[in-house]
């Protein structure tokens, strides 16, 4: 094996590519090569680090130097001073946004500091397409120890102990699942990963398949050998090429490493893996739509019982877990359930992981244990709201979820505690909202969403939520009407309640908890015609500070409108009537003078 | 030629080369389905019938998967294809907006392509780089934390 004297990991992940990490990175390489460096430094490409927003993100091995947002003529400027001289680039590192403190290491800055890393252990540290870095980080020992030392009984109760629940929304115990499997007549039998990650703001399950394919395999491994199943799926969706392409090659390295195949570690067991990618359809994650899809069909749900565990794949009983469940499993073998159920609070055991995503600072994939408070994740892990602003709400769930208000903040985040708050934890996307989002809007939004991705099976999400959408819809138009709220409360227990699948049961919770949390903002829509956070621009009246205006004209020039009159020099007026409410003028004005009532 | 297509030999050959990979295979239909559509750039009528025969699915639920995903298309799509991240994060940071001033610029809908042919629009749910939106991909290329000011500047480059 080749020693270096140092290692710089790339981060390598969505985000990161989206940035422009490629383009650092061949510089990184090039100015490596040219400067004669290449049989001493490394490069290697990781998957997601996380912090999204600082990207291209690379760390510098062994000292653990982390440098952000960076442009190629930078990573030019690290291999010579850095790589060459030793000496840290200091204008490159991460300055604290709070205090303007520089941290030099990754573990000195708040985002990476509060985290506990389980499923994410591997993601950002190793090279996703190499097999033996993923040994190297202890890989495939968990499915050497079950094979060799374990039974399958034992290895469910071992899960069982853990305490793991399902990450991909629901929470079902994931010990039990596998033993409804084991325990299920009817053979062959199936593993099922549901990669299928469809929550618009969820994007973990998209960076452990990026970053740390192997974890998922093995675990599936481990399962197929408890329930007795020797052949697994991972459903993946089509917007996702590079994690096919990862596992794809995982598969490929598995399978010749003897890993994954006939008779594996010489055991007598066998176990292999394919990909079956979606095709874009949002209701494929619910697990009997995923199911239909793997056989081809349409993605469409059906009732449970009789739940996969009995009659999944093919009417053979059927494990389903998500991509973050799965890659919980190896660390519970090794280390043992008594580990695992020590982390989190008492009903939700381990650790979550959170995609943290819309009005906060330090946006990306954020690990913490069941339990953490809103404010830690948002305010000490995301560094707060941008610009100043309040912070109003956090949505979790996606489409299936809710809003949960400031007062709230201090809640321990588990399972339970979001679902009493009319939220779910759903996959762990977590939107931060600021004072300028309007909770009606967003409610349409998600009602938007779940009308064009109701499959159409069942008539209380097909005709149900759009009688939804057409009240909220018509509320941000101003044109609500006197018990529209509670309309809205009546049809949504009823969807919830009748619903054939999650995704209709759950449709009516962006609606019902925006009500429950902000009935004072559906009101102003109603009955004052006012939209508090300035987003529905029916509801907007635009006016011009006769203070501040000084009569430049370029509002009446921009104004598509022609609504805007007055003389030169001197204060000018919008005529409402022709007003289109576009807000241009506000945009151009250089003065700030056009304000909104 | 087994069929009338335009879309020439060389496809063709490849077509049933890939049917003949998965004949008599039916739940190998959506993996069918989107290679087929690789080739070709859309699912014409003609490549669904030879579809529904290798694989021995009628042609009815062959058109009803297709119509289920939105990943199919039975129509050819543009030169450039752009898609418009609407998921919630893009959302709350301005997705709404950017996809007005693209349709304005385009002079398109959502699933609609360009009269010249070169730029087709769709909407997608969430392409899962969150932290860094609004995003939008044209082709191959993402582009991050889009302002609506930009997107002339970004079409002009592809229409080159």
């Amino acid at each position: 094996m080749e020693l270096y004297r140092a290692h710089v990991l790339v981060c390598a992940g969505a985000g990161c590519i989206s940035s422009g990490c490629q383009a650092v990175k061949s510089a990184l390489e090039e100015s490596i090569d040219r400067l004669g460096l290449k049989r001493e430094v490394k490069v290697v490409e990781t998957g997601c680090m996380g912090p999204c927003d600082l990207g291209p993100v690379i760390v510098v091995y062994p000292e653990g130097v982390f440098y952000r947002q960076l442009k190629p003529a930078d990573a030019v400027e690290i291999a010579e001073e850095h790589l060459l001289k030793g000496r840290v680039v200091e204008r490159l590192l991460y300055k604290a946004p709070e205090d303007g403190k520089t941290a030099v290491t990754s573990d000195q800055i708040d985002f990476f500091k509060k985290q506990t890393r389980i499923a994410l252990r591997n993601t950002g540290i190793i090279n996703p397409e190499s097999v033996e870095e993923y040994i190297a980080r202890d890989g495939y020992r968990a499915l050497g120890k079950v094979l060799t030392s374990m039974t399958p009984e034992e290895v469910i109760e071992c899960i069982k102990k853990s305490g793991l629940r399902g990450r991909g929304g629901a929470g079902f115990p994931t010990g039990l699942k596998w033993e409804f499997s084991a325990k299920a007549p009817g053979k062959p039998k199936y593993v099922v990963c549901n990669a299928d990650e469809g929550d618009p703001g969820a994007f973990m399950d998209r960076s452990i398949l990026e970053g740390d394919p192997h974890s998922v395999l093995e675990a599936m491994a481990i399962c197929g050998y408890a329930i007795g199943a020797n052949q697994g799926y991972v459903y993946v969706r089509a917007e996702y090429p590079l994690a096919v392409q990862r596992l794809s090659l995982a598969i490929e390295k598995a399978r010749e490493y003897g890993l994954l195949g006939e008779n594996i570690f010489g055991t007598g067991f066998s176990f292999d893996v394919e990909i079956r990618v979606g095709a874009g359809a949002f209701v494929c994650g619910e697990e009997t739509a995923l199911l239909a899809s793997i056989e081809g069909r349409r993605g469409e749900p059906r009732p449970r019982p009789p739940f996969p565990a009995q009659e999944g794949l093919w009417g053979k009983p059927t494990v389903i877990n998500n991509v973050e469940t799965w890659a919980n499993i190896p660390p519970i073998i090794l280390k043992g359930p008594e580990w695992f159920a020590s982390i989190g609070t008492e009903k939700s055991k381990g650790t979550k992981v959170f995609a943290l995503a819309g009005k906060v600072n330090n946006t990306g994939l954020v690990e913490v244990p069941m339990g953490t408070t809103l404010r830690e994740i948002i305010f000490d892990i995301g560094g707060g709201i941008p610009g100043g602003k309040q912070f109003k709400a956090a949505q979790t769930g996606g489409p299936s979820g809710g809003c949960i208000p400031a007062r709230y903040l201090d809640v321990p985040v588990d399972y339970e505690s979001l679902t009493q708050l009319g939220a779910i934890m759903g996959s762990g996307g977590l939107i931060i909202m600021d004072e300028d989002t309007c909770m009606v809007d967003l409610a349409r939004f998600f009602l938007e969403f779940v009308q064009d991705e109701s499959c159409g099976k069942c008539s209380p999400c097909r005709i149900g939520t759009k009688r939804m959408l057409e009240i909220v819809e018509r509320i941000t138009r101003g044109e609500g009407r006197d018990g529209d709220i509670e309309l809205l409360e009546e049809l949504g227990q009823g969807i919830k309640s009748s619903a054939l699948c999650g995704l209709g049961q759950t449709a009516p919770n962006p609606v019902l908890s925006t009500i429950r949390h902000f009935r004072e903002e559906y009101e102003a829509h109603i009955y004052h015609k006012k939209c508090p956070a300035g987003v529905c621009r029916a509801l907007m009246v635009y006016a011009i500070d006769e203070e501040k205006c000084n009569g430049c004209g370029r509002c009446a020039l921009v104004c598509p409108a022609k609504a805007i009159s007055g003389e030169k020099k001197k204060p000018h007026r919008i005529d409402l009537e022709k007003c289109l409410r576009c807000g241009t003028c506000m945009e151009k004005c250089k003065f700030g003078a056009i304000y909104t009532i | 030629m087994s069929f009338g297509c335009k879309c020439g030999g060389e496809l063709n050959s490849k077509l049933d080369a890939l049917l003949d990979r998965y004949r008599g295979q039916p739940s190998a239909l959506i993996q069918v389905l989107h290679q087929a559509q690789e080739l070709y750039g859309y699912l014409p009528r003609k490549v669904l019938q030879r579809v529904a025969g290798a694989l021995n699915v009628p042609l009815s639920q062959v058109y009803g998967v297709v119509s289920f995903y939105s990943f199919f298309t039975i129509h050819p799509k543009g030169k450039h294809q752009i898609s418009v991240c609407k998921g919630t994060a893009c959302y709350v940071r301005g997705a709404g907006q950017l996809l007005d001033r693209i349709k304005e610029e385009l002079g398109l809908k959502p699933g609609e392509t360009t009269e010249d042919g070169q730029f087709s629009l769709e909407v997608v749910r969430c392409l899962g780089a969150c932290g860094l939106g609004p995003v939008i991909t044209v082709d191959e290329d993402v582009h991050a934390r889009v302002q609506p000011e930009r997107m002339s500047d970004i079409l002009a480059a592809y229409r080159q």
